[in-house]
């Protein structure tokens, strides 16, 4: 039997995460935070986690976005086959909701056309990515994204004979690059394999796996290991300011990929690592 | 190590005072801009006209802030990325700007500038925001009230928590941090 959602509760939804996700931080990203700063030996660098720390409980008990740059609005949409979406479009309901949610949350509206830098005034449209799944259920995860750090991501196709070590290169290299800039400590996001386009959506559903989950294949478990010491060796550490934590951790997905070729995509993400998932 | 306590206007000599590595706690008045003010400034002061809005000795902090809610002087309000800025930095300076706020390493032509003109740079914790916006007691728009978040405030701070990043003798944080 087919299920039926209402539009306006999913855009009443999608605002209620806007806000949660810029003012809450979720609790793998507390937890990494206070395991870095016991680990952390640099004083600068454990001034700017304690700092960090700090934001965060006053984020949510001032009702205040923990970063100014409450992001670009990156929405994924896992919708059940046997759901049926009533009384409007479903990306439209999902605009109606970010318009929603930026305005009554005090949120930044950082979104503008590409070419003539006009700002959209509401932060939509959002980036919205769909995948339809069999149930009859709806979710929503809404992952604000802050382009400190995304400014810093890449993307490269390699030969298929590449080695694992220059392949680790170019993601170590990305962070190195990047130094400061996306405001570490960061979590790291690898894609590898698919196509062009697949990889970097990879690397970023990465950097949706919660902290603490164990990756499920025992090789990519262990380029993850590697990538992250390599990371931490870099001594970028916390605000760029020198010491050991320069990611709190490397997350990696593969999906299986053309003779003749590797895509690997790196998105990093500052230790803002917002997204907030509801259930309809 | 205690943070030192410092005020606006920044003076020559309270500039080469600061050391990289050091804590302090400004308190006065900044002004943000960032990507779009820095290029109209920039502009500006190409055709030759003075930059009425901002006084000599001025810091700016490179941030757009997210919107108050009523009752309060501004929203979350932490650091931008300085880099992007790096371009209009020196001309700026010449100009009279002494202090810069902001996140993350300067290109080499900053780090000349400030050595030159006697400045500071201070970087601020990179995200932040809400932590910042309890030190910021009143916010005005002072100039470019059409680019929105990216419009030029002058911000009231109190204790603002900064480190000296780059000094005015050459001294540079992230050289000597990053190995
Ligand atoms: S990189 Fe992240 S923490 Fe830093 S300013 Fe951007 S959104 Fe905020």
């Amino acid at each position: 039997m087919i299920r039926t959602v209402d539009a306006a509760k999913v855009s009443d939804t999608v605002a209620k995460l806007c806000v949660e996700a810029n003012f809450k931080a979720p609790k793998d990203v507390v937890d990494a935070l206070a395991r870095a700063l016991r680990a952390e030996r640099s004083p600068l660098g454990k001034d700017i986690l304690r700092t960090l720390r700090e934001n965060i409980r006053i984020a949510a008990a001032d009702k205040v976005a923990m970063c100014q740059d409450t992001g670009m609005a990156v929405v994924f949409l896992e919708v059940g086959q046997d759901l049926h979406v009533a009384g409007g479009a479903l990306a439209k309901a999902v605009n109606a909701g970010v318009r929603k949610g930026y305005a009554e949350g005090y949120l930044r509206k950082s979104v503008v056309d590409p070419l003539t830098r006009a700002n959209t005034g509401d932060n939509t449209p959002a980036i919205i990515h769909t995948e339809i799944v069999p149930g009859r259920l709806l979710r929503i995860t809404v992952a604000p994204k802050g382009f400190g750090s995304e400014n810093m991501s890449a993307i490269r196709m390699f030969n298929p004979t590449v080695s694992r070590d220059q392949v680790e290169e170019f993601v170590v290299g990305c962070v190195r690059d990047a130094g400061a800039r996306p405001c570490p400590p960061t979590v790291v996001g690898v894609g590898i394999g698919g196509t062009f386009e697949h990889a970097a959506l990879l690397a970023k559903k990465a950097l949706l796996v919660p902290l603490g989950e164990k990756q499920a294949r025992a090789d990519l478990a262990a380029v993850e290991r590697s990538l992250l010491a390599k990371i931490n060796a870099l001594g970028i550490g916390p605000g760029g300011l020198g010491g050991a934590t320069t990611a709190l951790a490397v997350r990696a997905l593969a999906h299986p990929t053309h003779i003749a070729g590797l895509p690997v995509a790196v998105n990093i993400c500052c230790h803002a690592l917002r997204h907030a998932s509801a259930v309809l | 190590m205690k943070a030192k306590k410092l005020t606006t206007p920044l003076t020559q000599g309270k500039a080469l005072s600061l050391k990289a590595g050091d804590r302090v706690l400004l308190s006065g008045t900044v002004y943000t801009a960032r990507d779009q003010a820095h290029k109209r400034m920039t502009e500006t002061l190409i055709e030759g006209r003075d930059l009425t809005f901002i006084p000599p000795g001025a810091t700016i902090y490179y941030a757009g802030p997210a919107p108050a809610r009523p009752g309060r002087p501004i929203g979350s309000c932490g650091p931008t990325t300085s880099a992007r800025m790096d371009a209009f930095a020196p001309a700026l300076m010449a100009a009279g700007v002494r202090g810069m706020i902001g996140k993350g390493e300067r290109g080499g032509n900053v780090v000349d500038a400030i050595k030159t003109f006697k400045g500071v740079y201070f970087a601020a914790a990179g995200g932040a925001g809400a932590l910042l916006a309890r030190r910021v007691k009143s916010a005005r728009v002072v100039a470019y009230e059409d680019l929105g978040p990216e419009a030029v405030r002058e911000l009231v701070v109190d204790d603002l928590p900064l480190i000296v990043a780059i000094d005015a003798h050459g001294n540079n944080l992230f050289e000597r941090k990053k190995r």
